[in-house]
């Protein structure tokens, strides 16, 4: 059996940073204390999630437990459970979310007035432990709340920088998600209303009753459409994604590296774990969501690349991007298969570090550029902030799924996984041409940041990024070559955890 | 391809380029000599009409009458999807299994959920309010979850709204303060007789019933929300009658961050040591009391008491900030 302290990981992980997120507002504010004490928990979380990810697994057969929060069991009371695919998710969120922090320390200084500063970590803070909620969750009711929590530090977060444009697309941000919300609860009380819990296992014990009897079918679909649109609206999917591009290019970069890189991955698992612990993948399969998710996944895929193309701001081209990566999520899912969810998970981690990544990188260089944005403006700065520029290249190149960095061991392994599948044609093409397309828009922007620009270089003000920048990204790097060249074991550590779920 | 076709793909190809059609007497330009650079040659040999290409007027259709068939478009397809929407809407919900069971129709929500939590709640939780028992032990994590979301919008709102303190004094006046030249906080009370004369007598009782809420929030209907909600009531009257000065002497932003922070503090403290020692399977030290008294139903009664604080501050400084920019 396992350490009775890892049991109570999961608990305490939230726990924690609920508590630092309440304090954070209390503490001096010189110092930069609220910021440290942010890094320092969040770090302190990932070792955690560390430890309980090797008790789960470091017993032969992998293990999964359920950790009741209060003294009433599963259908009375709330849970959470944990399992090998929660804690991997749950410790590649905190590195993702500690490299983001450490390495816009400085940015988030300039852009940030000291007293929005503090309750920013404090929105950070209630963030990641709604992301860890959203992780660890085995009641669709308790997800909704850290659902609510989500959207609202994610809201006030892209406002954090003090600027009448990120207040309009706050508010716009606002009103989408807010929509999203009422979707999702609106989905929870029909299935409340047609099982009578909340907790997950229970739910899909009574849903598979209802099938095999033929009663609520209609009911039971509706809420599965509301419930997929709901959390694709949130995650960015495309014909529900124009807010994500609007709202980046006024983000501070330490926000835009959050909301790509991590907000969206909560909701995207949770979606994974409705899928397959509420209604199973066999209803899921009859009631052809599968199929309506795999061709949103890959319209998704091909217009966000097409949009990427026409953009001549890096931010906005960075956030298309994303619509693009988050369709190979889609597609990993909508396949249907443990095999397709896994490597979709494998994606979600690969997209979690590689976009933070180039989020700060792009950051960084169009700090150097003197905080422009456009793609010409951006011309020679590698010269100036060379670490920098090693993120946008190592990022764009795992974009376009070169071997050896990450982007290559998800696409290869959601190659894979779609090959024992029926739409092995729609899938293949879809990957081929936007990998293409990814490589038609990052390439120029590398060759951009890489050529001499002699006469801009006595505009650039910006000196050499400090230390804590270059350690950021230099760990960021060494976690992209370790995602592309030793993906396998961690690939079999999730399917072992999606065969668990 | 016989020549009537060819002659119609030339006449729409010029149509789509923007070739005019020919003049009656065409004028054959002369062959240009042939050492000329290509750059520097005739670019037509027939002199045409030149007209707007297929883009062009289509650019120019577009500029005029674009807008206009954009919103058409726009509110027809609303229209058609709202239809659509509340249509499946309503099918779904006249399938939906009723809200009272029946022999014939059981309601699948009446299972043994419902059961322990009716029949078993005041004696497992020590709360003759059993809705009190729900939300804080049944439900526990929810209800922390709910008051951290209500504190994250609260300093959301704190950050978004209340950033100019630095300046407070000498910020820049809004058109309201201008004609006094005051700020909010200088400037007196309203000119409000009857609000003046009916606040001290309203107020403590507005208090006492706030507070009464709380209290008995595990014996009768209430709780830490509502009695917080009560309670918040009465700053907002006060800050109405007596002006806002008067209430910021003793509630400014230090003391709503302070006072939010410590009951929250102390509710998650409370909520941890409740959910460890459920999960661990341990023994609790505190005792459910006798149903019905006031020191009964363990840890809700202070629960109770930290979410009322922290409701009655998120909602004067709500009510502040959304008034008043500034608190």
């Amino acid at each position: 059996m396992m350490n009775s302290f890892a049991f109570n990981i999961p608990f305490v992980s939230i726990f924690l940073l609920m508590l630092a997120a309440i304090v954070t507002p209390l503490l001096p504010k010189r110092n930069r204390l609220p910021e440290k004490l942010s890094c320092c928990v969040v770090g302190l979380v990932a070792i955690l999630s560390a430890w309980l990810l090797y008790s789960l697994t470091s017993y032969g057969q992998s293990l999964t437990f359920n950790y009741s929060m209060g003294h009433y069991p599963a259908p009375w009371g709330s849970e959470l459970r944990a399992g090998p695919l929660e804690a991997v998710l749950a410790l590649f969120f905190c590195v993702a979310m500690l490299l983001s922090l450490t390495g816009n320390f400085s940015s988030t200084a300039e852009d940030i007035a000291p007293d929005r500063r503090q309750i920013f970590c404090s929105l950070v803070n209630l963030l990641m432990a709604s992301l860890l909620a959203l992780t660890y969750t085995n009641d669709l009711f308790t997800a909704y709340i850290f659902v609510e929590i989500n959207t609202i530090a994610a809201c006030a977060i892209v406002a954090a920088k003090d600027d009448p444009e990120a207040t309009r697309s706050t508010m716009r941000y606002m009103v989408i998600s807010v929509t999203g919300s009422a979707l999702i609860i609106f989905a929870i009380c029909l299935l409340y209303e047609l099982t009578g819990y909340l907790s997950m296992q229970h739910m899909n014990g009574a849903i598979r009753a209802l099938v095999s009897a033929k009663s609520y079918l209609l009911p039971l679909s509706v809420a599965l459409a509301l419930m997929t649109v709901g959390l694709a609206i949130k995650s960015a999917l495309y014909p529900f994604a124009l807010w994500l591009p609007d709202v980046y290019v006024n983000l501070t970069n330490a926000s835009g590296a959050i909301l790509s890189g991590l907000v969206i991955k909560g909701h995207i698992f949770l979606l994974i774990k409705i899928f397959y612990r509420v209604f199973g993948l066999d209803l899921i399969h009859m009631l052809h969501m599968d199929t309506a998710i795999f061709i949103l996944g890959l319209l998704s895929m091909i217009v966000g690349s097409v949009h990427a193309l026409r953009e001549m701001n890096i931010k906005r081209m960075v956030a298309w991007s994303s619509v693009a990566q988050v369709g190979y999520i889609f597609l990993g899912i909508g396949l249907n298969t443990s095999a397709g969810i896994a490597a979709a998970c494998l994606h979600i981690i690969v997209h979690a570090s590689v976009k933070t990544m180039l989020s700060t990188a792009a950051g960084g260089l169009s700090n150097a550029a003197g905080h422009k944005k456009g793609l010409h403006a951006l011309m020679g700065t590698f010269y100036i902030n060379r670490w920098a520029g090693l993120g946008l290249i190592a990022g764009a190149f795992s974009m376009m799924g070169i071997p050896a960095f990450a982007g290559f061991a998800s696409k290869l392994s959601l190659t894979m996984a779609s090959f024992d599948h029926s739409f092995i044609v729609w899938s293949l093409a879809g990957l081929a041409v936007s990998s293409v397309m990814n490589a038609l828009y990052y390439v120029p922007a590398v060759i951009v940041v890489l050529t001499h620009n002699k006469e801009a270089r006595e505009d650039f003000t910006a000196s050499a990024p400090p230390t804590l920048y270059k350690v950021s990204m230099f760990v960021f790097l060494a976690l992209n070559f370790y995602l592309g060249l030793f993906c396998v074991p961690l690939l079999r550590l999730i399917t072992r955890g999606v065969n668990a779920l | 391809m016989n020549e009537d076709t060819k002659e119609i793909l030339k006449k729409f190809f010029d149509w789509v380029v923007g070739n005019g059609p020919r003049p009656e007497n065409e004028v054959v330009s002369p062959e240009p000599p042939p050492d000329l650079p290509f750059t520097q040659r005739p670019r037509d040999r027939y002199s045409r009409f030149r007209e707007a290409t297929l883009r062009e007027r289509y650019n120019q259709w577009l500029e005029l009458h674009g807008f206009h068939i954009f919103s058409i478009l726009y509110s027809a397809l609303s229209v058609l999807m709202c239809v659509v929407i509340v249509s499946l809407l309503l099918a779904t919900v006249a399938e939906l299994p009723p809200t009272l069971s029946t022999s014939q129709r059981p309601s699948p929500a009446h299972n043994e959920v419902i059961r322990r939590y009716v029949e078993h709640a005041p004696r497992e939780t020590g709360a003759q309010n059993i809705v009190a028992g729900l939300l804080h032990r049944y439900r526990g994590f929810e209800t922390f979850g709910e008051s951290a979301v209500m504190f994250t919008s609260a300093v959301s709102v704190l950050m978004m709204l209340g950033a100019s303190r630095r300046n407070k004094f000498n910020r820049e006046l809004s058109p309201k303060d201008a004609a006094s030249g005051r700020n909010f906080l200088q400037r007196g009370p309203p000119d409000e007789p009857i609000l003046r004369e009916a606040a001290p007598i309203l107020i403590p009782v507005i208090l006492m019933a706030g507070c009464a809420v709380i209290i008995n929030g595990h014996i009768s209907p209430g709780g830490g929300f509502a009695g917080g909600a009560i309670l918040g009531m009465a700053l907002i009257l006060a800050a109405n009658a007596y002006g806002f000065g008067r209430v910021h002497e003793f509630f400014d932003e230090r003391a709503f961050v302070i006072s939010t922070s410590t009951a929250l503090i102390v509710y998650t403290l409370s909520c941890g040591y409740d959910f460890f020692t459920g999960a661990n399977q341990l023994q609790t030290f505190i005792p459910n009391g006798t149903i019905g008294n006031i020191l009964s139903g363990g840890l809700i009664l202070p629960a109770n008491i930290c979410l009322g604080f922290m409701t009655a501050g998120t909602l004067y400084a709500f009510y502040v900030l959304f008034s008043e920019g500034d608190m």
